[in-house]
């Protein structure tokens, strides 16, 4: 298959995925485009935190070496298995008023969706991270050691180097943020004008027996997913023309 | 990289700002009041009325109980009258005032095999689907509908537990109900999420009005005295203006599919 | 730093015996070509000379000490290229000496102006050719100033051009004042290059003479017969 029947199945899908959510957007009341507004914003706003916490950690994890790592490394490889629901209760736990964090006041706020989903997206991004700088390391480590790069700068060198590999990282983060319901309507509380997001959105339409606009909106949360792994891959593409 | 991190701590920061600015009342409920769509009928008077902005975050009684406890929430409208008073007793709650009633309903198969159409009053419909073996399907979620649920299979005499035709689904009243029109079977619903609800295939309300069905709403204002944080003034206008003719009223002329579900009976 | 001393080096990973008890004393001028056949140890051996890895037996002393006092580069036969610009390419590997960022850039901007990649300073080193990536490795190797620069096979898959430009660069480093140590299979290159020659066979060096000598009659049987089969081609390139 090459470039251009890869591109035009892209644009297909997108045609048939954007224009259900077309119908949808342009029919149905603004409401929906204030929770299609909070889903973006509360999933890259996860999604920042988790990248700009989880590349480090992941970049620090490939080149360090102690005992154990090894532990550490399965762990976060498990923690990619993190279900949403259990990370939504602890989220929870912690932010209520009887929790460790309660005086904030912030559960049932978009700040506690972000919250639970950073912790959900970190790990992910983290381990993905992890492996794909510690084979990039692997072959680096011998001219690093000769030159005497040491290990701070490393870390940046290889988080630079791989950038375009760990765009499939924040893709895989950007997933599971958009996708997920368990922790958001646990944090969020799904309170209508304030914390409902596409996924909760859906689970309460589908509570309430209406499968159609469940399934309406489905298709417009995965035209955005879509979209953005469109933008993405476009522009990985453009990257690697440009930088090899 | 530190610039991109410094706006992301501004929008995080706008976010909270905007989560504090203005009066906004927490309150936790169940799942009928938000998905029969009464919450979204009343709120709009209510801000109108007193510029307080609701946010409603609708679970099962039981878990709005616990979120009460743990001062989560500024005020509770649920039904479970007897766990209402408990939380009232034990200091969670200040007070606890009569609101509304709806009452519940016993769903099944149109075909109706079991005879629960036929059955002198409720409990013994109950030993009807017992008898027949056909399958029911329970909440199993602690909330309102699930306790009194419990409480009419207690009436029966039957333990529920002992059934192979019962299945608990652990859920919201919407996936029961998604659950009992795919299966086929018999369930209990609130009046007001069954006539809201879209997908009910071949099930049907097979009996209704029976006085062991009836299902009270209470409003009860979470203590300051417990939990500090809780916005008092305002939940108590809300209890006070849901419990007033304004708010009775307004109660009265919702309608879901065409059809009154809740009744005020707030005592003057 | 220098005379190297080496003496009965052994190495044998993954148990394979490559070095049995290797000896071989180097001063610190000159191009020195180490010279022999496929696996006869001359990538480990430098590799050794790096400290990338441990021997299983024997001793290297620096001038009498157990570490070099001089700075130490290597060439790899497959360079690593960072998805950075030429340029970037060059400078972080300057970052270790604590320089300034204006001296880093200059001593950058200077080997790759020798090398001929200046006008490619902001293309991403990945797009470079074989040949260029070569020169950028050693403009790299140059930059940190090294006191012995190790080079493998430096220009093993490179067309005769670039393989004369690589000479060149690698000519001007010796004139910089480093000792340079490499490795190759090309006697032509040997030949042009080399000041002397190790060759290394079975494990230990066979032969270790002057390149004018070695050329003229390699004294070891070894030698003779790897200077045989590759006899046709040497003759070949030089006519």
């Amino acid at each position: 298959m090459n470039m251009r029947h890869r591109n035009s199945a892209w644009l297909i899908a997108l045609t048939v995925f954007g224009s259900a959510g077309y119908l949808l957007l342009a029919d149905c009341d603004p409401r929906l485009l204030e929770i299609v507004g909070l889903s973006l914003f509360v999933s890259l706003s996860a999604l920042c935190i988790g990248t700009l916490l989880g590349l480090p950690l992941g970049a620090w994890l490939a080149v360090s070496r102690f005992p154990g790592r090894t532990a550490l490394v399965v762990a976060l490889n498990a923690l990619m298995g993190l279900p949403s629901v259990v990370v939504g209760v602890l989220v929870y736990l912690a932010l209520s008023r009887s929790g460790p964090l309660g005086s904030f006041g912030l559960l049932y706020s978009p700040t506690a969706m972000v919250i639970a989903q950073s912790a959900l997206v970190l790990p992910l991004i983290a381990a993905v991270a992890r492996q794909i700088i510690e084979d990039a390391w692997q072959e680096y480590a011998p001219e690093f050691s000769l030159i005497g790069i040491g290990r701070l700068h490393a870390v940046g060198l290889l988080l630079a180097d791989c950038r375009f590999s760990l765009t499939v990282a924040t893709l895989a983060g950007l997933g599971r943020a958009m996708s997920e319901v368990g922790a958001v309507m646990i944090v969020g509380g799904n309170i209508e004008g304030y914390t409902r997001v596409m996924t909760t959105a859906i689970a309460l339409e589908t509570s309430k027996g209406d499968l159609a606009l469940s399934i309406l909106l489905g298709c417009v949360l995965m035209t955005i997913i879509l979209g953005l792994n469109v933008i993405a891959h476009a522009l990985r593409t453009w990257a690697s023309r440009r930088y090899g | 990289m530190a610039h991109r991190f410094r706006s992301l701590i501004l929008v995080l920061g706008l976010l909270l700002g905007a989560a504090q600015a203005g009066e906004t009342l927490l309150v936790a409920s169940t799942t009928s009041t938000e998905q029969s769509g009464l919450f979204g009928w009343l709120l709009p008077k209510f801000e109108q009325a007193t510029g307080i902005k609701v946010r409603v975050v609708a679970v099962g009684t039981g878990q709005a109980l616990d979120i009460g406890r743990r001062g989560d929430a500024d005020a509770l409208l649920v039904h479970d009258h007897a766990a209402e008073e408990s939380f009232v007793a034990e200091g969670f709650g200040s007070y606890r005032k009569d609101v509304m009633y709806n009452d519940f309903v016993l769903i099944g198969p149109r075909s109706d095999a079991a005879g629960v159409r036929a059955a002198a009053n409720a409990s013994s419909a109950l030993r009807a689907i017992a008898r027949s073996g056909l399958p029911f399907v329970s909440r199993g979620d602690r909330s309102g509908t699930h306790t009194a649920e419990l409480r009419l299979w207690k009436d029966s005499g039957v333990d529920p537990k002992t059934l192979a035709g019962y299945k608990e689904t652990g859920s919201g009243m919407g996936p029961t109900l998604n659950m009992a029109a795919a299966t086929g079977a018999y369930t209990l619903s609130d009046r007001a999420t069954w006539f809201a609800f879209r997908n009910r295939r071949d099930l049907d309300v097979l009996r209704a009005g029976d006085p062991l069905l009836f299902n009270p709403y209470g409003v009860i204002p979470v203590n300051r005295a417990r939990h500090p944080h809780v916005k008092k003034e305002a939940a108590e206008r809300f209890a006070q203006w849901l419990t007033a003719p304004t708010g009775q009223q307004a109660i009265a002329s919702f309608r879901a599919d065409g059809q009154q579900v809740f009744f005020p009976n707030a005592k003057k | 730093m220098f005379p190297l001393r080496i003496s009965g080096l052994c190495c044998q990973p993954n148990g394979r015996i490559v070095l049995d008890g290797l000896d071989l004393e180097l001063s610190g001028e000159g191009i020195s070509v180490i010279l022999g056949a496929n696996g006869s140890g001359k990538t480990l051996l430098l590799r050794l000379l790096a400290g990338l890895l441990p021997a299983d037996g024997g001793t290297i002393r620096w001038g009498g000490a157990a570490r070099p006092d001089g700075r130490l580069a290597m060439v790899f036969q497959q360079p690593m290229m960072l998805r950075l610009s030429v340029h970037a390419n060059v400078e972080f590997a300057l970052h270790p000496q604590g320089l300034s960022a204006a001296e880093r850039n200059a001593r950058t901007n200077h080997v790759l102006a020798r090398v001929g990649l200046a006008h490619r300073a902001g293309d991403c080193a990945r797009l470079l050719s074989g040949g260029e990536r070569q020169r950028l490795a050693l403009a790299r190797a140059w930059a940190m100033r090294p006191r012995l620069l190790l080079l493998d096979e430096p220009t093993a898959s490179l067309d005769p051009s670039a393989t004369e430009a690589v000479e060149r660069i690698i000519r001007e480093i010796r004139t910089d004042g480093a000792k340079i140590l490499m490795s190759t299979h090309n006697l032509g290159q040997a030949t042009r290059l080399a000041d002397d020659v190790v060759f290394l066979a079975d494990g230990r060096v066979q032969e270790h003479e002057s390149a004018q000598r070695f050329f003229a009659r390699p004294q070891s049987a070894a030698a003779r017969a790897f200077m045989q089969g590759e006899l046709p081609w040497r003759i070949a390139f030089d006519h």
